[in-house]
């Protein structure tokens, strides 16, 4: 199992390939669907990732797809079996396990902790039986002078390693994401403190428990200043000595893969970041992880607006979504250069980031407590 | 409403230690007990800290006053002067040797060449070996006793003068030796935290580039390692770093796994070490230790079998397992930033830590930190017993120490092809090396 395990991880982590991440949950997926002109209908849903999973091609530069429960059950209009339609492929099917974020008992204002837990190897089983080869599951901390608290670290950390450990004993690689957020003023130094604080404790947390490192990955935010710090954005270059310092620091080699998320980022700078971090790794060296993406918003949202405006031009979307997927392939290798027309992305100089992906919620007097969303309806929070 | 607690930072990492430890213990079957009395422990700290500072929150809910903790922002005034010196200690091709035996444990070997214990022969012994002619083209750095950095040579040079001449930076053991822990189990733990900065900044003066601390950790026998044991070693070498850097000295961090007598696979030497630099490492991340300025010492990951004293009779593994093992557990526990690992010789005879050196180079040439040597009685058993405390045997033994530093550098480099200098070397023995310094 473990031999199976550590195959399955490094062929995610294989050199030029990376993760798409469509796992937006019922809710999230509806937001941009909705914002895009569009119902938030299952069909619609369907015909959405349907659009992804058979851009001929795709399995070049993607190895894995990440998904939502809904979808992995899902089939193309003719009646294939997504999971069968990846594979042929060669894409291996992920699904996302965790149940979205709750209030941190005891922790600081906005900490949170992540649900999931209870019941959740009877789901993998079910996830192993439908065709799934990783898994997913989100925690996030939050950064302020004072934050992250030990307890959120340590929490987190712990139920990440808890997930992972899960995942393993019923086949299935878990991608480990603790997710530091950009949202705040903190600076990019903070933000690569606290990251190599977090990614310690869960490299930890995952020994603890008995989580095999080759058997699984990371899925770590780049080192960015917050999203309203003083100076606003940074160049490539420093996103990228930051970001490879900090991992060096703390991911021990036998992990195979780090696969950024895009958060806050454009599409473009996401690609021009992660081929100056593969840059910078090279020039460092002693790197020996794969320094990959796992890219949702970056790598869909410029075919969601053309596909929204006119859904008939599918073959039209299906190659902005394979030029997407080619250039962060060719960051991931370092070798990235801009092409003739530019970078594909038709959204350039608009920010991604939507409205903060975070728990922001009051302390319930009983009962649910409302996440952040529209009008106050119960968002499970995902990407 | 729900209360809020006052937390200490203190009082959280103890607090958050301790859980941390009790899922360690809980998960070994042979001592639930002691996980739940861990539990309790830090469930009774818990609840005193709330009865003396509860705060109720209101609906506009209070901040917890959760202090930040500074993370590297202890980084130190030293921090570029120490990657620089770990990077050249750490060279490709180049190892270090351990020559920092206190004066009782120098005093057991020279006595076994009939050697009487006085300083001036112990003063002798390392002008031997730092006088050798071309040391430095295979070693980076030398280990001293706290008595022999201030030793000088003959012609009245001071020896770390002549080390640095060589190109190898002197180094110098810090620790005072090992303290049994209560439990009956031998268990130790490594003091010299007292008065440490203070005596880092006149061994700085006086020309130490870089230190060691040697932690041991036990297993193999029942209920070893203990937790105390691994938090215990832990904190200790996690604060000496900490305070060496503090102080600019590169810290070696030697977090040593010895075999206790009994039966145990390679895999499971694996499995010990791989919790306990798992530990190390955490708490070196937590005490803000800049990892591209420190090295790793740890043992190389072997199989043992039989009665005290361990080691003699053991199997012995092949190079490649031994490899094979020990890689795998430093890709797990050892992130990339570390520049060097280098491994200590106890339990092989100086073939097998040449043979097994190249054989770890063969596993992963390209590596993220060096695989090389921190060798004594690999690089001076022989040598000693060459010298014999004669004149007449000066030059022939500084040959053979400087042709085994030869065999280790290439081991280290992956080029070594043999012969060995000392073939078919009996295993050096275990027990003199759990004596201390002072004892």
């Amino acid at each position: 199992m473990a031999a199976d395990l550590a195959s399955v991880a490094a062929k995610l982590a294989a050199p030029g390939k990376g993760l798409l991440a469509s796992d937006e949950s019922t809710g999230t997926i509806g937001k941009r669907l909705e914002k895009a002109g569009l119902p938030n209908t299952e069909d619609i849903r369907r015909a959405y990732r349907e659009l992804y999973y058979t851009t001929p091609g795709i399995g070049h530069y993607i190895s894995g797809v990440i998904m939502f429960k809904e979808t992995l059950y899902q089939s193309t209009a003719a009646g294939r079996r997504f999971v069968d339609v990846l594979a042929d492929e060669g894409v291996m099917a992920g699904i996302k396990v965790d149940e979205g974020l709750a209030p941190l008992p005891g922790g600081g204002e906005g900490e949170t902790y992540t649900k999931g837990l209870e019941g959740l190897e009877a789901a993998c089983r079910e996830y192993v039986a439908a065709g799934a080869k990783f898994a997913k599951w989100r925690a996030t901390l939050k950064v302020t002078d004072s934050l992250p608290s030990d307890l959120a670290v340590e929490r987190n950390a712990d139920d990440l390693a808890r997930y992972a450990k899960i995942c393993q004993d019923c086949g299935l690689v878990p991608v480990v994401e603790p997710e530091i957020l950009i949202d705040g003023t903190h600076s990019q130094a903070r933000f690569g403190d606290v990251t190599e604080r977090v990614l310690g404790a869960t490299v930890a947390a995952l020994w603890r428990h008995g989580v095999a490192l080759e058997g699984c990955l990371l899925k770590p935010q780049m080192v960015i200043p917050g999203a309203e710090a003083e100076g606003g954005k940074v160049a490539a270059e420093e996103v990228a000595r930051h970001t490879v310092a900090a991992l060096r620091r703390v991911v021990p080699p036998a992990v195979p893969g780090v696969m950024f998320l895009s958060g806050g980022q454009t599409e473009e700078e996401a690609t021009i970041n992660l081929d100056a971090i593969n840059k910078e790794a090279r020039v460092v060296g002693r790197c020996p992880w794969a320094l990959s993406f796992s890219f949702g918003r970056a790598l869909q949202a410029s075919v969601l607006k053309l596909w929204s405006s006119d859904q008939t031009r599918v073959t039209e979307a299906q190659q902005l979504a394979l030029s997407l997927a080619r250039v962060n392939s060719e960051a991931a290798l370092g070798q990235y250069s801009t092409p003739a027309g530019g970078h594909p992305s038709t959204l350039t100089g608009d920010s991604l980031r939507e409205n903060f992906r975070g728990w922001s919620g009051q302390a319930p007097a009983g009962g649910t407590v409302p996440l952040q969303g529209g009008g106050g309806e119960e968002v499970v929070m995902a990407h | 409403t729900h209360s809020v607690h006052l937390y200490a930072p203190i009082l959280l990492v103890h607090i958050a230690s301790r859980c941390v430890i009790s899922g360690l213990s809980s998960s070994d079957k042979r001592h639930p007990n002691r996980a739940r009395t861990v539990t309790m422990q830090a469930q009774m700290q818990f609840q005193s800290a709330r009865t003396v500072s509860c705060v109720r929150a209101t609906r506009g809910r209070a901040q917890p006053k959760v202090l930040c903790r500074a993370f590297n922002s202890m980084e130190s005034p030293f921090a570029e002067e120490l990657k620089k010196n770990a990077a050249y200690i750490a060279q490709k091709g180049k190892g270090i040797l351990a020559s920092d035996e206190s004066n009782a444990t120098t005093g057991k070997r020279l006595q076994s060449v009939g050697v009487d214990n006085t300083e001036e022969n112990r003063r002798d012994w390392r002008e031997l070996l730092y006088t050798a002619p071309g040391l430095g083209q295979y070693v980076s750095g030398a280990i001293m006793f706290e008595e022999t950095l201030y030793q000088k040579a003959r012609d009245g040079s001071q020896f770390v003068d002549i080390l640095l001449a060589q190109g190898i930076y002197p180094g110098i053991k810090v620790d005072t030796g090992l303290q049994v822990l209560p439990g009956g189990k031998g268990e130790t733990t490594t003091q010299g935290l007292d008065n440490l900065a203070d005596r880092c900044k006149a061994y700085r003066k006086q020309g130490a580039k870089f230190a060691k601390w040697r932690a041991v950790i036990k297993i193999g026998e029942a209920g070893c390692p203990s937790t105390t044991a691994i938090l215990e070693n832990a904190h200790g070498l996690a604060r000496y770093a900490q305070i060496c850097q503090e102080n600019g000295l590169v810290p070696i961090v030697e977090p040593e796994v010895t075999l206790g007598p009994g039966d145990y696979s390679i895999d499971e030497t694996a499995f010990w070490s791989e919790r306990v630099y798992s530990h190390v490492m955490r708490l070196l991340n937590e005490y803000g230790v800049i990892l591209e300025g420190i090295l790793l010492k740890p043992n190389m990951c072997l199989p043992a079998r039989g009665h005290a004293p361990p080691g003699l009779d053991a199997p012995v593994a092949s190079p490649e397992e031994v490899a094979r093992v020990t890689v795998r557990t430093m890709m797990r526990s050892i992130p990339p930033a570390v520049p060097g690992i280098h491994f200590l010789s106890g339990g092989m005879s100086e073939e097998e830590a040449t043979l097994n050196l190249q054989a770890l180079n063969d596993e992963a040439p390209n590596a993220p930190w060096a695989l090389t040597f921190s060798y004594g009685r690999a690089l001076q058993a022989t040598t000693l017993k060459t010298w014999a405390g004669k004149e007449s045997n000066w030059a022939a033994a500084q040959d053979i120490l400087v042709k085994l530093a030869k065999a280790n550098s290439e081991a280290a480099a992956g080029k070594f092809k043999g012969p060995h200098p000392v073939p078919g070397g009996g295993r050096i023995l275990q027990a003199l090396r759990t004596g201390g310094s002072g004892k």
